[in-house]
């Protein structure tokens, strides 16, 4: 591993490993505390329509991803809001024609180019600079509205009503609260991909919701268990010749599985 | 229908009544087709930073990683909150009102830990940390067992001495140790001023019968 490191693919990998952990760790505690982890998931999936933009019209793949994640997360809030009853039904729905643009705007491009599969389950070790650079604005950004608008978030996720009582925009801070989750599955698109994002943003915060009594303690402590998932992954992954994305995913459920026997037992 | 400072009026009345409909408009979350309510002489919708409201399910979100201080504090409504976090005074105010609850040494348990007696103290801290002139309940002890309810409604009289409170309830048992008022609401509204009657009629610790307290609030006419 440590001669590895010497290679700049691998210290771009860790780097964006590292990144994606703390961001998947700080908004995946967002997500599982507000209960729309199957939000997230289908705004992941969706999110293939924007790699098929970018691939057809040839602007970059963060981008095109990136504008067309946060169109759909804010297409979820508004039909979530207004269907209530049928959340379940519209999820699924984005989820697959986000997908099905992708897949046919792809199809319609001519000749074949990319990878395909790298953008489902994650290529970290294709990382370079630039990746880096778009992937660590995104974080800044998350961070900063997180952390400016920590209380009325943190209202709204607990209790909206109290909260919308007490003068707090709650429509808009839900549409935020999905909008932040588009961006963080853009984020974790080069590391695990879109499929299997959805894994990082749940097993670590299962693990550290047992750890932590206050939302903000929970968001630090599943940073820090996802990225020593991420870098015990990446490390499997270079020793054995394994797909990282998935590789760090099993990590993590094996790890959830001890973490669980352990608890048991206490 | 008036209601003055430091009254401890109850809501009572059949489902589908109307208690629910008024919280709502004292809140000022659904307006009023006729007649007016003013809260302090203001519309309800200006006046809600006068009105500390606890809601009647305070079991939302029971996994919710948080901790009792900090739903304390959701009910801090300076108009120039700190740019990050919470401030001194913020926390300093949040601790007091959670003593005034008997809750201090339960400020920094997850929420979910707590038991139901417990959650809803925490709830009449968030309440009180606005200092209110009212405070204004939904149901207080619907999901609380008898030995919970009786330290809640003792608490209420406490408050009652700096505050004006509103209950509702479908409790009628518990209403005479503690009202000062009662309103009945079945889509009518008749009031009820306890003070005069109260006197015929000692109360002790042991819960009323229903049918008496029936009867003798029938028995004045207004």
């Amino acid at each position: 591993m440590l001669e590895a490191l010497s290679y700049e693919f691998m210290q771009n990998a860790l780097i964006a490993g590292i990144l994606v952990s703390l961001v998947s760790g700080i908004m995946g505690s967002l997500i599982v505390a507000n209960r729309i982890v199957f939000l997230a998931g289908g705004i992941a999936h969706a999110a293939y329509g924007g790699i098929g933009i970018a691939i057809f019209t040839g602007i970059p793949i963060f981008l095109g991803t990136s504008v067309f994640a946060v169109i759909a997360a804010i297409i979820m809030a508004f039909v979530t809001m207004k269907q209530k009853e049928n959340i379940d039904t519209f999820i699924g729905l984005i989820w697959a024609v986000g997908m099905a643009i992708g897949i046919i705007l792809v199809d319609l491009t001519p000749g074949y180019n990319v990878d395909l599969m790298s953008y489902l389950f994650g290529s970290i070790l294709a990382v370079n600079r630039e990746d880096l650079y778009f992937m660590g604005a995104l974080f800044g950004i998350i961070l900063f509205v997180i952390s400016f608008w920590y209380r009325n978030i943190l209202a709204v996720s607990y209790d909206s009503e109290y909260a919308s009582l007490s003068g707090i925009n709650v429509r808009f801070f839900y549409t935020l609260i999905l909008i932040l989750s588009a961006l963080t599955v853009v984020i974790a698109i080069k590391v695990v991909g879109l499929i299997l994002v959805i894994a990082l943003l749940t097993i670590p915060i299962y693990i550290a919701q047992k750890l932590s009594s206050s939302l903000y303690s929970m968001m630090m402590i599943s940073g820090v268990i996802a990225s020593l998932f991420t870098v015990i992954g990446l490390w499997l992954s270079y020793s054995f010749n394994l797909t990282s994305g998935a590789t760090i995913i099993l990590v993590s459920a094996v790890s959830l599985i001890l973490f669980m026997l352990l608890s048991k037992l206490k | 229908m008036q209601v003055f400072d430091k009254d401890f009026l109850v809501l009572i009345g059949p489902n589908g009544g109307g208690k629910s409909t008024l919280i709502k408009l004292i809140l000022g979350i659904n307006k009023a087709k006729k007649g007016s309510i003013k809260i302090l002489n203001q519309s309800p919708k200006k006046s809600f930073s006068q009105i500390g409201y606890v809601p009647q399910n305070t079991n939302v979100n029971i996994n919710f990683p948080i901790k009792a201080i900090e739903v304390v504090m959701m009910g801090h409504n300076s108009n120039r909150p700190p740019l990050f976090g919470y401030n001194k005074e913020e926390i300093e105010h949040a601790m007091s009102v959670l003593k005034q609850v008997g809750m201090e040494e339960f400020a920094h348990k997850k929420i979910g830990s707590l038991s139901g007696g417990q959650r809803q103290r925490v709830m009449i801290a968030r309440a009180l940390c606005a200092n209110p002139k009212i405070l204004l309940f939904d149901e207080p002890t619907s999901s609380i067992d008898t030995d919970g309810q009786k330290q809640v409604y003792e608490l209420l009289r406490e408050l009652n001495k700096t505050v004006t409170v509103i209950v509702v309830s479908h409790d009628l048992s518990v209403i005479l140790e503690y009202a000062t008022k009662v309103a009945h609401i079945n889509k009518k509204l008749a009031f009820h001023d306890l003070g005069s009657v109260r006197k015929e009629f000692a109360t002790n610790d042991t819960h009323i019968c229903e049918v008496e307290l029936l009867q003798m609030l029938g028995r004045c006419k207004c």
